[in-house]
Order: structure tokens, then C-alpha cells, then sequence
């Protein structure tokens, strides 16, 4: 599986000339608003017809302009999951999942009752969108784009328009679609977080071009990406296994350099969890810090230091093979003298990592 | 309310008429009011001119407009009888064709304004689900417009009722054939002592009018109650 999107496209003064490809798994497509973002899936849908181009899902040219090709939507067989959740009104929600199976000529890939379970809408079934939350509906959507049997799944901001919780409540059914659907997905987001739970892949869009993309932990840890991300969203993900949970508020957590206590997590003992620790959570120091409480501490080397604009410089660190980002001020850099290959220790405040930063691997 | 033989005659005939008229002018207004809603063509303002112009000209010259065009003299009339055989002038197929076209606009203008209340992005969203066109039209915006269609429909059929000056224009006033309840209710008020049964006409013309409107209102909130997901 994979989707290539090559196009070019302008309007109103805003250019955009984005050339990337997507894998199997979850590829995020992450930039600021303005960046292009919706322009490019939309293209990709076909609801919009950039200038230039050419857009192949799994070698299967779905649009190219130099030599006339452009399927019309209905035929390009993409899910797709609005921001809006775009239920139709007049239908209830198992008519809205049912909405596309009439015109697949594709294979079934995926199950209705599968569907609902993986969803959790079983309740809803009955209900039409005006009677369901703003969360409930999106479920519905999601689920209404699965059963179209699309050869992969696009979502643009799908939970953008929901609140805090909601999100919270919803982040774990995207990572069991991401597990169990088995489908690709290219997810539009400027939610930094959403994306460090989900993402395999991840790419960059700034001004309407593609400034970075790679493997989601490659990106997540370059310090050069740090200024594209917002230096105080810039942190590197990590993967930690869960060995004990809720001891005394806290659940212990093995990283490959050591363990770490973090409160809120809930997921049983053996669970593969994704962790994103921001840069400016993590506090260095040369030696093994002593009487500290509430903190965890994991021995690290220094990398690579890499100044940014500003104040601030990017410090990459090893953590026995993990990656992880710190963010220091250049007057702390230069006090405490530090150079790459340096061996120090990496100070992670317990109650700094927000539970929305923990998710399943 | 008991009616003499042509009172029951004009009553029946109004009846045919504003039907047929309605059935026609339906899908045609249904076209018409996607066009101006949607489309963009070159000449898109001759269209939503030529639509409302019935709505604006004295009803006198509209049915006279007709007999030029649609007599048996007529460019639209010899063609209609040489080809179908339809004779429109002084009978009842004409007098449905003057309701039709005094009745369309209102039609159109309900419709019309149905359609731009749908949100094209569910549009785009059954499209993204595999709807042909013709499907996403089927299955999601004529669900959706049902109550505009609905409230054109009665309108219309009200308008066709009540129609009178293009119809006395365009194929005179002969009990049995083009005498429709506006015109026997007329002829009616020009005889002395024909009062009485003119307000027993009138009585029935109100309620019909009265019966459609509410007709109408029942069936759009149902319409809209299954649309809002009540």
C-alpha cells in the first residue's frame, strides 16, 4: 500500500507545491493552519483539482493533469473523516453506516458488526446525528467511511472541533482502528500529541511545501525539526513498557535506560505504551542529582547540540538507544559546558508528562 | 354546501386542473430551481427572469402570450396538435397549462430556495462514500429538500386553483370544459340571483385552500421532524 501525491496548486496568494508518500500504517500530515494541509487532502480525494500533478494510490493513477487522468471522487474508493463529522441528517446512524456499502464494488474488507465493536456504537445505532454528541457523531463517521471498504482512510482534524475530554475518549478508538482496521491512513492534524500517539510516519507541510518527513520517532527527535514543530511542543516519543501500575498513584514504566514513575497511567502490567516527553520538561545535569523527590532520572549522552534561533538550542540525547529532546537556554549551555558525547543525566519531572502524552505503541 | 351540476362540474374541473397541473410542473420546477441554485451558465439570469416574469405581468397578458403561442394558430399550438394531437386552446389541457405556468414560479422559488439550505459538504461526503451523482441527488439532497418540494407542490396547487385572468384569457369560460371555480364563481356574480350559489362556490373554494395549507404543514413538519432526527 502506498499513495504518492505529487501536485502543485495556487490560489488567493498561497502556493503550494507538496511532494510526499505514504506507507502502510498512519502517516500524519502536520503543519500550522494556512499550511496547505486540507489542500493537499482534499486533492488526494479528489474534491479539489490542483493545478498540477499527479496523485497514484497504490500505483493506480487517480489523478494526473499532464496527461488528462482525473477520477471523480466517488471512484477514487478513499475514506474519508471530516472535521464536521458530516452525518447525513435525515438518516440514523446505522443507516449512515450502511450509506456506503450500496455502491463498493470493492471486496469487503471489514465487517459491519466489526465496525460497531471496534467503535464502541453499538448504543447509537438507532439514533439520528442531532441526537448524538459531537463525539458520538464523529465515531459514527469514522465508521461510516471504514464500511465503504475505502483502500485507505483520510482524516482531516478529526478532533478538532471536540473539546479536551471528548478527545481523550476518542484517541483510544483511533488507536484500536490503527491496530485492528488495518488500513492506511493519512491524518491531517496540527495537534502535535494526537499525532505522537498515532503516527508511523510523519509529514511536515510549512507554506504550503514539505519541509521534513521521515519515520514519526525520527522526526519527533531531530532537533532541526524543532522550530517546525514550536519548540515548546517539540519532544521526542519513546516506547516503555508498563511493569507495574498504580503503586501509590504511580505506575513504573521501563524505558530502554532505565525505569520511569509517572502518575495516571491505567494500562495493565506488559503494555507497550508510546510516551512523548517534551523538551522542556527535561532538566540536565552533569552529575546524578541526590534528594530529589517526584522526579525521575535517567543516565543519557549527549548527541548533538544543535542552536536554534533565539534563546534557546536543541540538545538530542541518547538514553541507551532511545532518543529523547531536551531544550536549554545558550547561557545554560555555556555554564555548564557541555559537548556531544558527554555523558550526564536526564531529569523528568513525574507529574510534567500530561496523560494525553501516554498512549498505546 | 350542496352544489348544482355545474357548480359540482366547475368544483371537479378545478380539481383536474390544479393537479395536473402540479404533476407536471413539479419535476420541471424541480430542474428549473436546481439550476438556479447550483449552476453557473451564461444566460442563468434570461432563465430566472423568464421563470418569475408570470409573477410580475398582469395575469391578462401572460394568458394572452399563451393564446398567441399555444392556439390552434399558434407556432407551439399547430405543433402540439400535429404532432400529439393535443389541442390546448378552449379546453381543460389548456386551462391546466395557464395554471401551470401562473403557478410555476412560486414553485420553483420554494424549491430553490430548499436547495441552497443543503449543505454541499454532505454532498461531498456521499460522493467520498462511493455516490455517483445521481445517487448523492437520490439518496441525500431530495431527502433533504422533501419540505421545499412539498411547499412548492401546495402553493402551486393553490395558485392553479385560484388561477383566473390567464385562463379566462387563454381559454375563455365554457361550463364543462374551461369553466373552473374562479370563473364560475365570476360568471355567477354577472347573473341577478346567482349569489347564492356563487357563496357556496366560495365557500368550497376556501376550503380547499385552507385544506391545502394545512395539508401542506402537517406534511412538512413531518418531513422535518424525520429530517432533524426527532
Amino acid at each position: 500500500m502506498s499513495l504518492e501525491v505529487d501536485i502543485a496548486h495556487g490560489f488567493l496568494g498561497f502556493s503550494l507545491a507538496a511532494r510526499f508518500e505514504a506507507g502502510p500504517g498512519v502517516t500524519a500530515l502536520f503543519g500550522r493552519s494556512g499550511a496547505g494541509k486540507t489542500t493537499v487532502v482534499n486533492a488526494v480525494a479528489g474534491l479539489l483539482r490542483p493545478q498540477k500533478g499527479r496523485i497514484a494510490i497504490d500505483g493506480d493513477v487517480v489523478l494526473d493533469t499532464k496527461h488528462g487522468v482525473d477520477l471523480p471522487v466517488h471512484r477514487r474508493g478513499l475514506g474519508y473523516v471530516f472535521q464536521d463529522a458530516r452525518l447525513f441528517p435525515h438518516l440514523t446512524a446505522r443507516q449512515n453506516l450502511q450509506y456506503g456499502a450500496r455502491f463498493t464494488r470493492a471486496g469487503m474488507r471489514i465487517g459491519e458488526d466489526e465496525v460497531i465493536n471496534l467503535l464502541g456504537i453499538e448504543a447509537l445505532l438507532d439514533r439520528r446525528p442531532a441526537r448524538l454528541s459531537g463525539g458520538e457523531r464523529q465515531r459514527v463517521a469514522i465508521g461510516r467511511a471504514l464500511l465503504a471498504q475505502p483502500r485507505m482512510l483520510l482524516m482531516d482534524e478529526p478532533l478538532a472541533a471536540l473539546d479536551a475530554p471528548r478527545k481523550q475518549d476518542i484517541l483510544p478508538y483511533l488507536e484500536r482502528l490503527k491496530s485492528e482496521a488495518r488500513i492506511p491512513i493519512l491524518y491531517v492534524s496540527h495537534a502535535l500529541d494526537e499525532i505522537a500517539r498515532l503516527a508511523d510516519t510523519m509529514v511536515l507541510l510549512q507554506n504550503g511545501t514539505v519541509a521534513a518527513t521521515g519515520p514519526l520517532f525520527d522526526i519527533m527527535a531531530d532537533p532541526e525539526a524543532m522550530p517546525l514543530l514550536g519548540a515548546r511542543e517539540a519532544g521526542a516519543v519513546i516506547e516503555v513498557r508498563v511493569v507495574e501500575t498504580d503503586n501509590g498513584g504511580l505506575s513504573t514504566l521501563q524505558a530502554a535506560a532505565g525505569r520511569i514513575e509517572l502518575p495516571g497511567v491505567t494500562a495493565p502490567p506488559g503494555t507497550e505504551l508510546r510516551l512523548r516527553i517534551l523538551a522542556q520538561d527535561i532538566i540536565l545535569s552533569k552529575t546524578r542529582p541526590d534528594g530529589l523527590v517526584g522526579v525521575n532520572i535517567l543516565p543519557v549522552t549527549i548527541k548533538a547540540i544543535h542552536p536554534g534561533g533565539g534563546p534557546g538550542a536543541a540538545i538530542l540525547l541518547d538514553a541507551a538507544g532511545d532518543r529523547l529532546l531536551a531544550r536549554l537556554t545558550a547561557r545554560t549551555l555555556e555554564t555548564l559546558d557541555l559537548v556531544p558525547g558527554q555523558p550526564c543525566f536526564a531529569i523528568l519531572k513525574a507529574m510534567a508528562i500530561a496523560p494525553g502524552a501516554v498512549g498505546r505503541a | 354546501m350542496m352544489l348544482d351540476a355545474a357548480g359540482w362540474e366547475a368544483l371537479r374541473l378545478s380539481l383536474l386542473v390544479g393537479t395536473t397541473a402540479t404533476l407536471l410542473g413539479l419535476p420541471l420546477a424541480l430542474w428549473v430551481a436546481w439550476l438556479l441554485a447550483r449552476k453557473t451558465f451564461p444566460g442563468k439570469w434570461i432563465l430566472n427572469a423568464a421563470v418569475h416574469l408570470p409573477l410580475v405581468l398582469p395575469p391578462v397578458v401572460t394568458g394572452y402570450l399563451l393564446l398567441v403561442a399555444f392556439g390552434r394558430q399558434g407556432p407551439a399550438g399547430r405543433f402540439l396538435e400535429e404532432t400529439f394531437g393535443l389541442i390546448l386552446a378552449f379546453r381543460w389541457t389548456g386551462a391546466a397549462l395557464a395554471a401551470l405556468v401562473m403557478g410555476f414560479p412560486l414553485m420553483v422559488r420554494a424549491i430553490r430556495l430548499a436547495i441552497e439550505a443543503v449543505d454541499p459538504r454532505l454532498e461531498e461526503a456521499a460522493a467520498t462514500l462511493g455516490a455517483p451523482r445521481y445517487a448523492v441527488f437520490a439518496t441525500v439532497t431530495l431527502p433533504l429538500i422533501m419540505p421545499g418540494i412539498l411547499a412548492g407542490a401546495v402553493m402551486g396547487f393553490a395558485k392553479a386553483i385560484g388561477e383566473f385572468g390567464a385562463t379566462i384569457t387563454f381559454v375563455a369560460n365554457i361550463p364543462g370544459q374551461t369553466q373552473t371555480l374562479p370563473s364560475a364563481i365570476y360568471s355567477l356574480l354577472q347573473v341577478p340571483g346567482g349569489e347564492d350559489a356563487a357563496i357556496r362556490l366560495v365557500l368550497w373554494a376556501c376550503i380547499l385552500a385552507i385544506g391545502a395549507v394545512i395539508a401542506s404543514e402537517w406534511l412538512a413538519r413531518r418531513v422535518a421532524a424525520r429530517i432533524a432526527g426527532a
